[in-house]
């Protein structure tokens, strides 16, 4: 190419992007009012082309499992907005039209450069509450996401700079707590224009011609660097099936079935035996499974820069029969976490397969989201939404780590000292989960056990996980973790959801207790290669117990190594 | 005589002031990380001073942060509410890096030695379940058994009501005198269970570590006839005494760089510039700060390492791994990206001629001619052939461009680094860099000033007399300083003034309590108080400072709106019109802050510069080939230490000094001003 980019422009250039994203992704969680956006990062930002949508940058601390769905939310607003002008504003949260679930408000600003439209700049934050039958979104029950709550196409939250005052009447007349609500509105919009102040600078100092031509090259170098990390992979077809417990509706596990083709430097990547779209909210949107896919092999790949080069070398059959491309009305509050997540552990267990060398065994798959809202007679009404830590899988490096934040996220748990003084709770144990993890030479991480005591008023709690029958897998030799196991106690006595992990409106009274028991990571390799020294060290640690230490690692424990078990 | 010392993991800086005679020494000698006191002697050898002639030793020391970083501290123990003791290795649930699902995590106090006791005090302050002191005095024994030299007593809620915290440490402190016992809340009285656990773990880790190394140092020195209190500086810029330092080690992470920030916001203000964005760049990393209308902008606190929190008020340092000895190489992407992995000491650069086969900032600096081949900090002389040919084979080759371009390339990439670093600290919290002047130290800074003057809009680039030795030097002429925070976390409509005016009166009570006790001549002491508020349901929290005296909480309401107005660029127009809705939330007021700083005596600092009479044509060394706008110019050389005050220098022009090198390109100039700083303009 006679114009081709100078390294030196590149390279600052595309620091110069992240700088920007970045910035907005710090704006909108100093000015959130959602705890998941500000202390848990559960949002991210970036910048979209003009025509398409394709992702320019995302920022390098952005929640993963946005980076390919924000492509799809940009294109909703291309396709259905005719008259797109300077100073307009979009909010949308439909999950068909490039979403997640409907607690993932996106807003999408087009962006003008000197009267021109030059990109779109977009964000998403997960509200902790978004209107639906039941605080939080988290409706187990719902057969329509009609029940899941408010749904919104591209609106113009602004048109022309002018606030459409109508638009944010219904979302605010349509959510619990709505006065938080609105400053996640203004943290969202504030953060867009922040971005695009800097992305006018970038653009002034670089001129918009060599800007886009380095944005060109950098995606064309992205979609080498992945190319490169698929051609080192032994061509032809890998399989592998993984397993969802239940929709929440009916009691029956459904499957995704991977038939992962390796062919040069391309991969199709084949779902269509998967099972069918199931009555309850584990389906999944387009975007959501194709957002799996990527991050699968991000984890793999981490140098791959994302942005629309590194997709390209994927095809895709992902057919509406399936419960991973879920079609209007069906229900999919638990496509982004749940869904997605398994979606991530079949291509780490495929790849894993075809790269032993870069293997994971299974991460506990699961966030067990948590919303529970009442009214407390001390502090009036309210809505909390958490998710629950747990372990990673042994790995080709390292043990698996002790309650990893989600693989499709970044968020990280908010204070139990914060909880309790905003709500009306009182914490009985956080703790490593002993045992959870599966025995290997490299073991699995742990997961939690996370147990609470309502303390004033009533509330509903609604409980979305997985994990409760089948476990996160081992690999080459090294065991499954323990799955998870939820446990009410209502007026004194124990109750245990049908779905194992998945409940709505469960109402509970003050004294009532629910303890959430996380599934740890699988083990890598075979456990009794583990050298006894770092058994012992495990035993002493309390990471688990004479019985495994001996059943799956084949030690005895000696005395003089570690201390004796009290029980 | 004052001494300044800056006890880094590679030299020791010395910094020595004679206000009487109006002199001012410095010295760099190599640190002895075995016994850090040897370093000490060897450096006032080196400039002839007796210790029995200082009147005061002020230090910076890596001591805490390198026993946490080298996992080298003590042994200690854990005593937690019974079901927590895990809080501090679960942490907040994140991983090491955001894509890959590698890496582990070690806790500084394994599980075993974490024990729990059963208590319980809810949010609101109130005993739920009293302490059981016979298991507290049980797991205590059973950690003495275990040999444990600390042990951290952290309880849920103990922000709230630190009560059953305090009893627990005096019930231990009685039974065992010479057990070293921290209580969570009288470390950090702040919310957040696992930060303030892991803050007061940090203390108690490397306590008896910082306590050995202040009695041997201080006994040291005692034989050598230095009699006075030896202090120490503390991460937010201020020093305390040796038994303060004790207290809190956790204090001092930060020690050297933040004494590097105190000198530049002294030095800076002599040349009548009080808005400063300071880039301190070494040999590994590069450390950016603010400081603003002559203060350094504070942060709440800094990780470690993964997982290592500490919440305390420091000074705001963000660090890069961005220096002399950054690696430059070229991505699987075939992009040029320079860190943040480094060469380090060993082998170092390749023009060191010591096995280095990666090419380094330094090397590219050295093969554009920017430094003097002769003047290196150890000493011996740098291989710019070598340095040269590495380049050309590693990147230049690949990437299709000639040597000099590819040396050109590293540094506009390590400059475009520094910038981003710049941006993040300066706009992105709401400071146009256009108001401030760019302060320039570290052995590698200075040769970066023209580039990032230009690229980062500042006013002015100021390049200190001894930009090698600021740390010691900010030692010399720190004041005492001491920080008080409380957490109130109430509603402004339910309060009363008279309510949060005598929460400060008890803070700075306990602050001048404080400097009373330690044994330093003071002039004066300043206080200062702040507030950090939010609106409702947020996380985050803005600080804004408070007026001495009178407090009215509307007031208060008010500086708030408006400050947070300013930070999220309200004047730009970015809220669109939405933040009239801000004003119908309530405003919590989270914490009160109160800072005591004892004033020890300011010195004027042109007064303590070395007189400077020769004419500026003996500064001139010659002429020297340097690569610059894109081709080779000869170029003018001076020595730094020969221009006198009133210089004028044009460039492009290469300023030598021992410690470092100023590069002047086509587009600047310089002048040596009154105090001795050579101020750096765009021509």
């Amino acid at each position: 190419m006679a114009d081709r980019i100078d390294p030196l422009t590149l390279a600052v250039i595309r620091g110069s992007l992240e700088q920007v994203a970045d910035e907005m992704d710090a704006t909108l969680e100093r000015m959130a009012f959602s705890p998941v956006i500000s202390d848990g990062f559960d949002r991210a930002s970036g910048i979209y082309d003009k025509e398409n949508g394709e992702v320019i940058i995302q920022g390098p601390r952005g929640l993963p499992n946005f980076i390919y769905v924000m492509e799809h939310t940009v294109r909703s607003v291309i396709g259905r907005i005719a008259d797109i002008a300077p100073g307009d504003v979009y909010i949308v949260n439909d999950p068909y039209l490039g979403g997640t679930h409907l607690m993932d408000v996106k807003m999408v600003k087009p962006y003008f450069h000197r009267g021109e439209l030059t990109a779109f700049l977009a964000n998403s934050g997960h509200w902790p509450d978004i209107g639906g039958r039941v605080p939080g979104g988290f409706s187990t029950h719902a057969t329509e996401i009609y029940q899941e709550g408010l749904r919104l196409p591209p609106l113009a939250l602004f048109k022309r700079g002018t606030l459409n005052q109508e638009v944010l009447d219904i979302i605010l007349h349509n959510v619990r707590v709505p006065r938080e609500r609105q400053g996640d509105i203004i943290a969202q919009v504030t953060s867009l224009h922040a971005g695009a102040e800097k992305l006018t600078q970038l653009i002034d100092r670089h001129g918009r011609d060599t800007l886009f031509r380095a944005i060109d090259e950098l995606s064309d170098r992205s979609e080498r660097l992945m190319r490169a990390h698929i051609e080192a992979i032994p061509d032809g077809t890998y399989t592998f099936q993984e397993h969802i417990d239940s929709d929440g509706v009916d009691w029956a596990p459904l499957t995704i079935d991977l038939r992962l083709t390796i062919d040069g430097s391309s991969v199709h990547v084949d779902l269509a035996n998967s099972s069918p779209p199931c009555r309850g909210p584990l389906n999944s949107v387009l975007s959501t499974t194709m957002a799996g896919v990527f991050i699968g092999f991000k984890h793999v790949f981490p140098d791959v820069p994302i942005n629309a080069g590194c997709f390209r070398p994927f095809t895709f059959d992902i057919p509406t029969t399936t419960f991973l491309n879920a079609q209007e009305p069906r229900p999919v509050s638990g496509c982004a976490a749940e869904v997605c997540q398994r979606m991530i552990d079949v291509i780490l267990g495929a790849l894993g397969q075809a790269l032993p060398e870069k293997a994971y065994a299974g991460p506990m798959g699961t966030v067990t989201n948590l919303a529970v809202g009442g009214n407390d007679p001390l502090r009036g009404y309210y809505v909390f939404y958490s998710f629950i830590g747990g372990g990673y899988g042994g790995n080709y490096l390292t043990d698996g780590l002790i309650n990893g934040n989600p693989t499709l996220a970044v968020a990280r748990t908010q204070a139990l000292e914060i909880f309790e003084s905003h709500y009306p709770v009182l914490f009985r144990q956080y703790a490593i989960r002993e045992d959870s993890g599966g025995a290997g030479l490299r073991r699995g991480g742990l997961g939690v056990v996370f147990e609470f005591e309502l303390r004033r008023g009533d509330a509903s709690a609604s409980l979305l996980g997985d994990r409760g029958r089948f476990q996160p897998f081992g690999v080459f030799g090294g065991k499954p973790a323990q799955s998870a196991r939820h446990t009410f106690v209502l007026g004194g006595r124990e109750y245990t959801p049908e779905h194992l992990t998945k409940d709505e409106g469960v109402s509970m009274s003050a004294g009532d207790v629910l303890r959430l028991e996380t599934p740890g990571g699988g083990g890598f390799g075979d456990p009794r290669k583990r050298s006894p020294d770092l058994v012992a060290e495990d035993l002493k640690l309390g990471y688990y117990h004479r019985q495994t230490a001996e059943k799956e690692y084949g030690v005895v424990p000696s005395d003089g190594n570690s201390k004796p078990d009290s029980d | 005589m004052i001494g300044g010392f800056d006890i880094g993991g590679t030299y020791t800086d010395i910094v020595i002031l004679d206000p009487a005679s109006r002199t001012l020494r410095t010295g760099k000698v190599g640190s002895t990380p075995g016994d850090p006191s040897e370093g000490f002697l060897e450096g006032l050898i080196s400039l002839a001073v007796d210790p029995a002639d200082l009147q005061l030793v002020i230090h910076g020391t890596t001591v805490a942060t390198n026993a946490i970083l080298e996992r080298n501290g003590c042994k200690c123990g854990l005593i937690a509410t019974k079901g927590f003791r895990d809080i501090l290795e679960l942490r907040r649930r994140d991983r090491p890096h955001l894509y890959g699902l590698t890496g582990d995590y070690r806790p500084l106090i394994p599980r075993y030695q974490r024990l729990e006791v059963t208590e319980r005090i809810s949010a609101e302050g109130e005993v739920v379940t009293p302490l059981n002191e016979d298991e507290l005095i049980s797991a205590a024994e059973n950690l003495v058994a275990e040999e444990v030299e600390a042990v951290v007593v952290s309880f849920l809620n103990s922000y709230a009501n630190p009560a059953h915290e305090q009893h627990a440490r005096t019930l231990l402190r009685q039974r065992w005198p010479d057990l070293f016992v921290v209580a969570s809340s009288e470390v950090l009285p702040l919310f957040r269970e696992f930060e303030r656990t892991s803050t007061a773990v940090v203390n108690a880790y490397v306590q008896p570590v910082m306590s050995r190394y202040l009695t041997r140092l201080h006994g040291y020195l005692s034989e050598k006839g230095y009699d006075r209190e030896l202090l120490v500086m503390q991460s937010n810029g201020g020093t305390v005494g040796a038994v303060s330092a004790r207290e809190r080690p956790v204090n001092t992470i930060l020690s050297g760089p933040a004494a590097g920030v105190i000198a530049a916001a002294e030095i800076a203000m002599e040349s009548g510039f009080r808005n400063l964005i300071n880039y301190d760049m070494g040999g590994t990393s590069l450390d950016v700060s603010l400081v603003v209308e002559g203060k350094p902008v504070f942060s709440s606190g800094r990780e470690i390492e993964f997982g290592i929190p500490v919440m305390l008020s420091m000074i705001d340092i963000q660090t890069v791994g961005a220096g002399g000895g950054s690696i430059a190489r070229i991505d699987e992407g075939g992009i040029l990206q320079v860190g943040p992995k480094s060469a380090g000491a060993e082998p170092g650069p390749i023009c060191y001629g010591r096995g280095g086969e990666d090419p380094t900032v330094t090397d590219a600096q050295a093969v554009l001619g920017r430094i003097n081949p002769y003047y290196r900090i150890a000493g011996g002389s740098l291989d710019v052939e070598l340095a040269s040919q590495g380049i050309a084979k590693v990147l230049g080759e690949p990437l299709g461009l000639s040597t000099e371009a590819a040396a050109e390339a590293v540094l506009a990439v390590a400059a475009n680094r520094t910038i981003g670093s710049i941006r993040r600290i300066s706009i992105d919290r709401g400071y146009d860099p256009r108001d401030f002047a760019l302060f320039s130290f570290g052995g590698a800074g200075p040769l970066f000033i023209s580039h990032l003057l230009r690229e980062t809009g500042a006013q002015i680039g100021l390049a200190p007399c001894y930009p090698g030795v600021l740390s010691a030097w900010g030692c010399a002429i720190a004041n005492l300083q001491r920080d008080y925070v409380a957490m109130v976390n109430r509603r402004l409509t339910d309060l009363t003034s008279d309510e949060v005016i005598a929460q400060l009166e008890a803070q700075q009570a306990e602050g001048e309590h404080f400097l009373n006790q330690e044994k330093v001549a003071l002039s004066r002491i300043h206080v200062l108080r702040e507030a950090e508020l939010s609106y409702e349901g947020q996380t985050h929290q803005l600080r804004i400072g408070l007026p001495a005296g009178d407090l009215s909480l509307p007031g208060i309401r008010a500086a708030f709106h408006d400050a947070y107005l300013e930070r999220f660029g309200a004047s730009r127009d970015q809220f669109c019109g939405l933040d009239t809705l801000l004003e119908e939330l309530p405003v919590r007021l989270m914490n009160l802050r109160t800072t005591v700083i004892g004033v020890r005596s300011e010195y004027a600092m042109k007064d303590l510069m070395p007189s400077r009479q020769k004419p500026p044509d003996q500064a001139f060394k010659g002429m020297r080939r340097v690569w610059s706008g894109g081709e080779w110019t000869e170029c003018p050389t001076y020595e730094r230490a020969a221009l006198s005050s009133g210089s004028e220098l044009k460039g492009p022009a290469v300023i030598e000094q021992h410690d470092t090198t100023v590069w002047l390109d086509d587009s600047t100039q310089a002048q040596v001003d009154g105090a001795g700083n050579l101020v750096v303009r765009l021509l």
